[in-house]
Formats: C-alpha cells, structure tokens, sequence
C-alpha cells in the first residue's frame, strides 16, 4: 500500500540529481588550484561556513537582491525557490508526524496526500493541511508570474527576458507542470475523500461534483511524479544547473576564491551559477541607450556554457561594471569578460549527450604571441629624483585644461614634483589589456614600472581612472598610489591647499574605473562638498552610468557612444546643476560634446577656488611627510 | 626647367590593378567607419606612439587602401591602442578597431597579406 509504481520517475530524478551534484561539486573541487582549495577547506570549517548558510537561506531562497532591486520579480523567484523549499520542509515533518512510520524515503513526503487520503479532517491535522495549502499557493502565485513574464516580461518590471534553448523549454515546461499538476492531483483526491484545506479542498469538490474524480485523480499523480523526474533529468544540461552550482559557489566565495586574472575552476562555477535572471541586461546602458540587446552577461555567460564563440560578445562592452553591481547572484562577470578577451575565437565544438552532462572543464586558451616584442622601440628616458610624481596620462593630454588645473594645485601645494609624461609619455597598457593584448600591455607596464622606481617618489599621482586601475592591479609599485581627487583631499585635509568656496551647483559623475573598478567613491565627493554645493543624482557611488566613452568597447560607433554619453548627460543633470563635475579626462571629453553644461573635472574646480592670495603654508608639514632625498638640490 | 609639366616617377606609381587590397576589404567590412576618414591626419597628429616614431594611422591607411601591404604588418603592432586617435578624429571612424581588425587580419592572413 505504501509504494506504487507512478514514484518511479520522481525517484529516478531525485537519485540521479543528488549523485550527479556531488559528482560536480568534487570534480570542480579537484579542478581547483592548490591555495583554493586550502582556501575552500579553511572555509568549511570556520566561521565562512555560517555566513555561506545564511548567504544561502538570504539569496538562494529569499532572493533578498532581487526584492530589493526589483519586488515582483523578487517575489517570483522567492516564491518558487523558498516556497518549493518549505513545501519539502514541511512535507517531510507532515509525513514523519502523520505518517505510518519515522523516516520515509523523501517520495513519501512529496506525494504524501496519495498515500494518506483520509488525512487532514479534524484539529491539527486540519491546521497542518491548511499550511501546506497556503504554501502551494504561495508558489502558484509566483509561478503565475512566471508564465505572464514569459508572454510579456513587463509585468514583473523587466524590459527584456532572455532567450531560451530547446532543453531550457521542456525542463521549463516540467517546471510549470510541477505544481499545477500537484494542485489538480491533490484536489481531486481529497475531492474523493472530503479532505483538503481551503484550496485543494474547495477545488476538490467543486471538481468531483462534475467529474469523476476517482479515475481522474490517479494520472494526475503520475504527471507530478513526470515533471518532477524530467525536471531532475534535465537540470544539468539547463540553466536550472545555477540551482546547485550557487550553493558550491557562495561557499567557494565566503572562503575567499576570486576570478583573477586566469580561467580555472572558479570561472566555470560562476558560468553555470548565472540564473539568467536577465538583471544585468536592464542595467546594461548598451541596452537601454543603444537598443544591442545581445552582448549582456547573462549571454556571455550561457555562450561560454555552451562553448560557443563569444568573441563578438565578449568585445561588444563598455566594461563599465554596472551588470557586477547588479547580478544577485554576484558573479565577478567583468573580470570573466576581460578573460575571455584574451582568447581568440573558437569553434563550437560537436556536442554529444555525454559531454552535455559532463563537459570538459572550461578552459579559455590565451591568444598565442609570436614572441617578439611589440615595443622594444620604445626610448631610454631618464627621470630625474622627487617626491611626487604626475602621471597625467594619454587622455589627460587630450584634456589640456585638466593638466594645466593639476599643475596650478601641484605648485600651490608648495611640493616637490616632477611631471614624468610632461612630453607626452607612454601608454599606461590598460587599452590593451581591454584588448585582451596583455603580453603587449606587460611590455609598456614595464617600461613606466622603470621609469617611475627611477624617480625614487613616494607618491604618483595620476588623473587619469583608467590609469589608475592599472597601476592599482597590474604594476608592482612601491609608491603610493593616488588619483588625483584622493591627492588634493590629502592636501585638503593637510592644509596645504586653502581653497574659497565657490557657491556653484555642481553634480558628480562617478567614472566607472574610479568607482566600481576601484572603489573610490568618497574622496571626490568630499573635494566638491569643500569647494562648492554637491548635489546627488540618483546615479550615485555604485549606481553610476558610464559616460559612453570607454576604451573597453572597441565595437561601437561614434553615434552609438554619443547616444550612451548624451542619454547619460541627460540623467545627471536633471536638477540642472551649474557644473557637471566628473574625475576622468575621458568622461569629460565625451560628456563635452553632447551637454549644454559645463563639464569639468574636479581638478579644474579645485583650481579655480585655489585662494588668489596664497596663505602661509604649514611648510613643516610638507617637511615631516615628505623628507628631501639628500641629492636633491 | 625644360620641361614643364608632369612626369610619373615609376616609384611613386599606385597599380591598383596588382596591388592587394584584401586587408582594406577585410577591415572595411568589419569597420565600416574604415571608408569615411578623409585622411586629415588628426589621428596620427595626436597619437602617442607617433611621438616616439615614425609611425602614422593616417599612412596606415592610405597605404591599406592603395593595397601597399608590405611593411604595415610590423608597423602597425606598434600602435599602444590608447585611443586618443578616436577621440579626436573629426569623422568619427572607429580607429581602435580598424587597428585591431589590421591586426587581426595579418594574423588570419587573408589572402595575399605580406
Ligand atoms: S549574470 Fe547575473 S544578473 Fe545576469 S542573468 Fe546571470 S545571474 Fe542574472
Ligand atoms: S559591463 Fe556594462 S556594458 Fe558591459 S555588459 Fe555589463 S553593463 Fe553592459
Ligand atoms: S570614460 Fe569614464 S565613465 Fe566611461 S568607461 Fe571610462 S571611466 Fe567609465
Ligand atoms: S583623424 Fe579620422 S579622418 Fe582623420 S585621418 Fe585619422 S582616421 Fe582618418
Ligand atoms: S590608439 Fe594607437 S594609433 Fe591611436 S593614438 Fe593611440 S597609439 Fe596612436
């Protein structure tokens, strides 16, 4: 009485899931390298484990993110994913207590109504049948949702939902028929017997007063057990294998494994975490200024899955990080994308069942490089002994005013500096990098490398964001490192440089690679609070648009990229500031072309409120933060 | 000053009839904005690696369009990609990735590339 053949295929699935996991998960663990995996075993046993299940129960079952970044599609994915998960809880503690025996295989508990009909009548077990009644319908709910977003993605807030492949729609469609099928199975069981909740219950019996709900009841059961088996059957080979990889990869995270710069292990578990939730592809300004609707992460990420050739992909971005802002589920997708840069196209490979199930590792191969060097042209300079040393960089000199502004602070700070780029210097490597050239790119980071451990300076400057990240992540420097807004707030905060206040409305425009590629959100801001009335945008801090501008994308046109700056020129100055202030030479050469006000960087700002009459500078400061070197004059 | 007049100097003459213009296909076909520089020489005028060198994007791609391919395989791998040629080009020709696609197509060899 207790078993009957239609649970075959729920327990095929079920079984064949959970081993084909734990086959996953150890050929991902002995994939990674040496120190992950001490750092992976170091986690699991400390105090990154508690935060790895708290980050699950918030992200894997709430969705927190998604609520917060978007309710109704929060609510969707909570409903199905903590929903599913509650029904399980308390379907295995309604088949324990109520049950013949403790302990049942987990079939029990998932079609628990077939084998106890009569339950749920009186008292607790009533109360208990309404719980799992109004669970089911919580995830009725959200699966409604989901099939309206489907047909039209609007109604859960998004503009774009993303593409599906054949075994994503049968797996998709297994998904759907769970509950219905779950729903229609019970009613009409309990319809038979006068049991069931509010919902079952009522649905039961409206059902069984006009059919015959005796016969019907049976292949309904059956349908539930089929979509159960063939959604377990299919996941691996869908994007439901972002179920299971997420949980692998929040552990991998909270123990501290991150992307950086080689594919490995750790890239892989990310590709298959991706949900395709498609949150990246509305933050993308690609998408919502230039209408390219195929280059998003969610894409990349499914493309490097599916071992397509993602070259067009991977080249077609700004790299401004607005899709790492928003991935709920937190994939570093801007370091996978620089990654990928640097392999060449590749052919999709033929795809056998097998290797659908068990792919080889992904591997993403560099370019080769002939070997020889691109740059051995490149000139002897000598650099002459200081303190401080100016970076402008390329851009900067395209910006002339910007050099000139950070000359006047330089010499009003009353410090002892050289100009290294003065000239004109060399490249920084950073575009080449974003070109995926890096051998190249180490040729030029080694040739400013020497020049600026040639200087002796304890601080460089730079004013450039772009230069800045690379300098931050690539060189190996001894100075300190400082973009310019961090450099004239430590002159602020020093007082060495007395500044008026200008009274001038002004909004700040957060480069991306200041910003979200490296994290400096505050010093600007407080450089133009002390200088003039900073207004917020609603693209603040991480929030920030990119202006259009960046060198990461080698594939847009001219008039894609002015239509990226001008609807983001557009946004910002809203309350119609005075002054569109930004740090980066690139941002403020796009923005200049397409806005009637005036755009700046902060340097110039800061510039122009530079006391005219210059007061006695704290001279032994300069001296005890900065000791002359004895060759010095 | 006997003679007035033009002369061809055989050096200076452009035979498009055995000249390869593959590369210029290839990247125009790639880079459509490859077509609409009118040659001012912004580009090279702003460019980094021109201060340190001989090295021209302008040349480049007169030369690419002439079908003169011999030697702008090694010159173009000088260019460091920084972008100030795109900024500042009045047409708006996507110079980056003309560049990268001349890179790409020597490496691809298409057809009859030096
Ligand atoms: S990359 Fe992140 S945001 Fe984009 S679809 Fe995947 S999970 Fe969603
Ligand atoms: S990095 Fe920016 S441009 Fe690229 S896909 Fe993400 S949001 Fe879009
Ligand atoms: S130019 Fe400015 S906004 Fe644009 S990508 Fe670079 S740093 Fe970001
Ligand atoms: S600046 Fe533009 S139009 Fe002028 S030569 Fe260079 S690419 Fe051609
Ligand atoms: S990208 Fe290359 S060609 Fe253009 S300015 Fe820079 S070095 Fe010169």
């Amino acid at each position: 009485m207790q078993f009957d053949p239609f649970v075959i295929p729920f327990n095929i699935g079920l079984y064949f899931i959970l081993i084909y996991a734990v086959v996953r998960s150890v050929r991902w663990f002995s994939n990674l390298s040496r120190p992950d995996k001490l750092r992976l075993q170091r986690g699991f046993f400390g105090s990154a484990f508690g935060r790895s299940l708290k980050e699950i129960f918030m992200e894997s079952l709430i969705h927190r993110k998604i609520l917060k970044a978007n309710f109704r599609l929060g609510y969707m994915h909570m409903s199905l994913a903590f929903g599913w998960f509650l029904l399980i809880l308390f379907g295995t503690i309604e088949a324990d207590i109520f049950g013949t025996r403790h302990l049942n295989p987990p079939y029990k508990a998932i079609f628990f109504k077939f084998f106890n009909p009569d339950h749920g009548r009186t008292g607790f077990e009533a109360v208990y049948s309404f719980l799992m009644d109004l669970i089911l319908a919580f995830i009725l709910s959200g699966l409604i949702l989901a099939v309206i977003k489907r047909f039209s993605s609007k109604v859960v807030g998004m503009k774009k939902t993303t593409k599906l492949k054949l075994p994503d729609k049968i797996a998709l469609t297994s998904l759907w028929l769970i509950f219905p099928s779950r729903l229609i199975a019970e009613s009409l069981t309990s319809g038979v017997y006068g049991t069931g909740s509010f919902l079952t219950g009522s649905l039961g019996s409206v059902l069984a007063s006009f059919l015959p709900a005796n016969q019907l009841a049976y292949p309904f059961w059956w349908l539930y057990s089929l979509s159960l088996g063939t959604f377990f059957l299919l996941l691996p080979v869908t994007r439901y294998m972002h179920i299971p990889t997420e949980l692998f990869l929040i552990f991998a995270r909270n123990s501290g494994i991150r992307t950086g710069d080689q594919s490995g292990a750790f890239t892989e578990i990310q590709t298959y975490s991706c949900s395709s939730c498609g949150i990246c592809i509305d933050a993308c300004q690609l998408n919502f200024s230039t209408g390219i609707t195929n280059i998003q992460s969610a894409y990349l990420m499914k493309g490097i899955r599916n071992n397509e050739d993602v070259n067009d992909i991977a080249f077609n971005c700004l790299m401004c990080g607005r899709c790492d802002r928003y991935c709920p589920v937190g994939i570093e997708l801007t370091p996978i994308r620089m990654i990928r840069r640097r392999a060449e196209s590749v052919e999709p490979p033929e795809k056998s069942l097998w290797s659908r199930y068990f792919p080889d590792l992904i591997k993403i191969v560099n370019t080769r490089s002939n070997g020889h060097p691109a740059f051995s042209w490149l000139p002897q300079i000598k650099t002459e002994a200081t303190e401080v040393l100016y970076y402008a960089g390329c851009m900067t000199h395209l910006t002339p005013a910007i050099k000139k502004a950070m000359i006047r602070i330089l010499d009003a700070s009353g410090m002892n500096y050289r100009f290294l780029d003065e000239a004109g210097g060399v490249c920084c490597g950073r575009p080449l990098m974003l070109a995926g050239k890096d051998k190249e790119a180490r040729e030029l980071i080694n040739f400013n490398s020497g020049l600026i451990r040639d200087s002796g300076a304890r601080i460089l400057v730079t004013s450039c964001p772009i230069c800045y990240k690379v300098f931050r992540e690539s060189y190996y420097l001894e100075v300190e490192l400082m973009h310019h807004t961090q450099f004239i707030k430590m002159l602020i905060d020093e007082d060495m440089l007395r500044l008026r206040f200008l009274r001038k409305k002004v909004v700040y425009h957060a480069p991306c690679d200041l910003g979200r590629g490296s994290g400096i959100y505050d010093e600007p801001k407080d450089v133009l609070r002390h200088v003039a009335r900073l207004q917020p945008t609603g693209f603040d801090d991480d929030d920030s648009l990119c202006c259009g501008g960046s060198l990461g994308n080698t594939r847009i046109s001219y008039r894609q990229k002015n239509k990226i700056a001008a609807d983001a020129a557009s946004a910002l100055t809203k309350g119609n500031p005075e002054i569109l202030a930004t740090a980066c030479p690139l941002c403020k050469k796009t923005f200049t072309t397409v806005t009637d006000t005036r755009v700046a960087d902060i340097a110039e700002i800061v510039a122009e409120a530079i006391a005219p009459n210059p007061p006695e500078l704290k001279k032994h400061v300069v001296k005890e933060l900065y000791r002359e070197p004895a060759d010095m004059i | 000053m006997d003679k007035f007049g033009f002369t061809l100097v055989k050096g200076r003459r452009i035979d498009y009839d055995s000249n390869d213009r593959s590369i210029a296909e290839y990247v125009s076909a790639h880079e459509p904005s490859f077509r609409i520089c009118i040659e001012c020489g912004c580009c090279s005028a702003a460019c980094t690696t021109g201060n340190f060198t001989q090295f021209s994007l302008r040349e480049i791609q007169i030369l690419l369009k002439r079908g003169e391919n011999d030697g702008v395989r090694d010159k173009i791998k000088k260019c460091m990609l920084c972008g100030k040629c795109t900024l500042v080009c009045p047409r708006g020709v996507n110079t980056r990735n003309v560049i990268l696609l001349i890179q790409e197509a020597f490496r691809k060899n298409i057809k009859n590339a030096v």
